[in-house]
């Protein structure tokens, strides 16, 4: 195999195992601290303003991890350098 | 497939480009701008006001309750560059639904200059409150040896406020434009609206993690003083 079709498999597989790999853990993250708050929600409901807003900010942090993935994924198949210097774009 | 509205250029001459960027964050800023003057041409503080500055006085009052819960003190220094963010990328990404309309925040070069002014407002309000000695003290808390960390966190959320709107913006636009080729009759519209609440969610989220990068920047010197007033 040539080197453009080396770069064009090494690309794609990495990118479905970027975003398949990298959004197993935030799942797992925001899994957890969903069951956290419905918790505290439960047991103190006069707070709920308060923990859903926690919640929310804390969700978006973790989440941002998956993003990263997804951007990362997202550069390899639509704008990889590597593939533009080889197919010379 | 474009995955930034960078790439759509309208119109080009010489150096200057007039991309989809440029057109709608300026579109977005007539909108917000020209809205907000139209309304607050005749203002009323009888008890008949009308029903657009009803709007705008609820939006203010709620950034403001929002702010005050964060930071526990006066919501009005924050008021104006807190309410500033959130509004546009609310209206950015809400215009997102418009057919043609393609949002700003979808662009990481517009996530990167609002994560930048966050990146200067937060040193800025840190040493406004308490000076530049002191507010260069909290980098040497608890020890100097933690300055490398702390320069480290400051340019790694930076790089994060960027890349998280960026990302969730970019990702609805593309799931949508990637689910019309595949399955172009029912799909999209779900996911359109799941994007329009991911949209929302986010300025929301940018609005707070700034309060609260601020709000951390206050607090240092606030705890201090609240020690030496117990001991």
């Amino acid at each position: 195999m040539d080197n453009t079709g080396f770069i064009a498999v090494v690309s794609i597989i990495m990118a479905g195992l970027t975003i398949a790999i990298g959004s197993i853990a935030p799942a797992i993250g925001e899994a957890r601290a969903i069951v956290q708050a419905l918790n505290a929600i439960a047991q103190q409901p006069d707070e709920a303003g308060t923990i859903s807003r926690t919640l929310f900010v804390g969700l978006a942090l973790i989440e941002s991890l998956a993003i990263y993935c997804f951007v990362m994924s997202m550069i390899l198949i639509f704008a990889n350098p590597f593939w533009n210097s080889v197919a010379g774009r | 497939m474009n995955i930034t509205p960078d790439q759509t250029i309208y119109w080009q001459s010489g150096m200057f480009k007039l991309n989809a960027t440029i057109l709608f964050t300026w579109l977005v800023m007539l909108l917000l701008i020209g809205g907000s003057w139209l309304i607050t041409r005749r203002l009323s503080t009888g008890m008949q006001i009308s029903r657009w500055q009803n709007l705008l006085e609820t939006i203010v009052e709620a950034i403001q309750s929002q702010i005050r819960d964060i930071s526990q003190q006066a919501p009005e220094p924050y008021l104006p560059f807190i309410g500033t963010l959130f509004l546009f990328i609310l209206a950015s990404n809400i215009l997102d639904i418009i057919p043609g309309v393609e949002a700003p925040t979808g662009s990481l070069s517009t996530t990167a200059a609002l994560a930048l002014c966050v990146f200067v407002a937060v040193p800025t309000y840190g040493i406004r409150q308490q000076g530049v000695i002191n507010y260069i003290k909290h980098y040497l808390q608890p020890t100097p040896l933690m300055l490398p960390f702390h320069l480290i966190s400051e340019f790694s959320r930076t790089v994060a406020l960027a890349v998280r709107l960026f990302g969730n913006i970019m990702s609805g636009a593309t799931i949508v434009a990637i689910l019309l080729t595949v399955v172009p009759l029912f799909f999209p519209i779900i996911l359109e609206a799941l994007g329009l609440i991911a949209g929302v969610i986010q300025a929301y989220i940018f609005a707070m993690l700034t309060m609260i990068y601020i709000a951390a920047a206050l607090r240092s010197q606030q705890d201090e003083h609240s020690e030496s007033a117990l001991a």
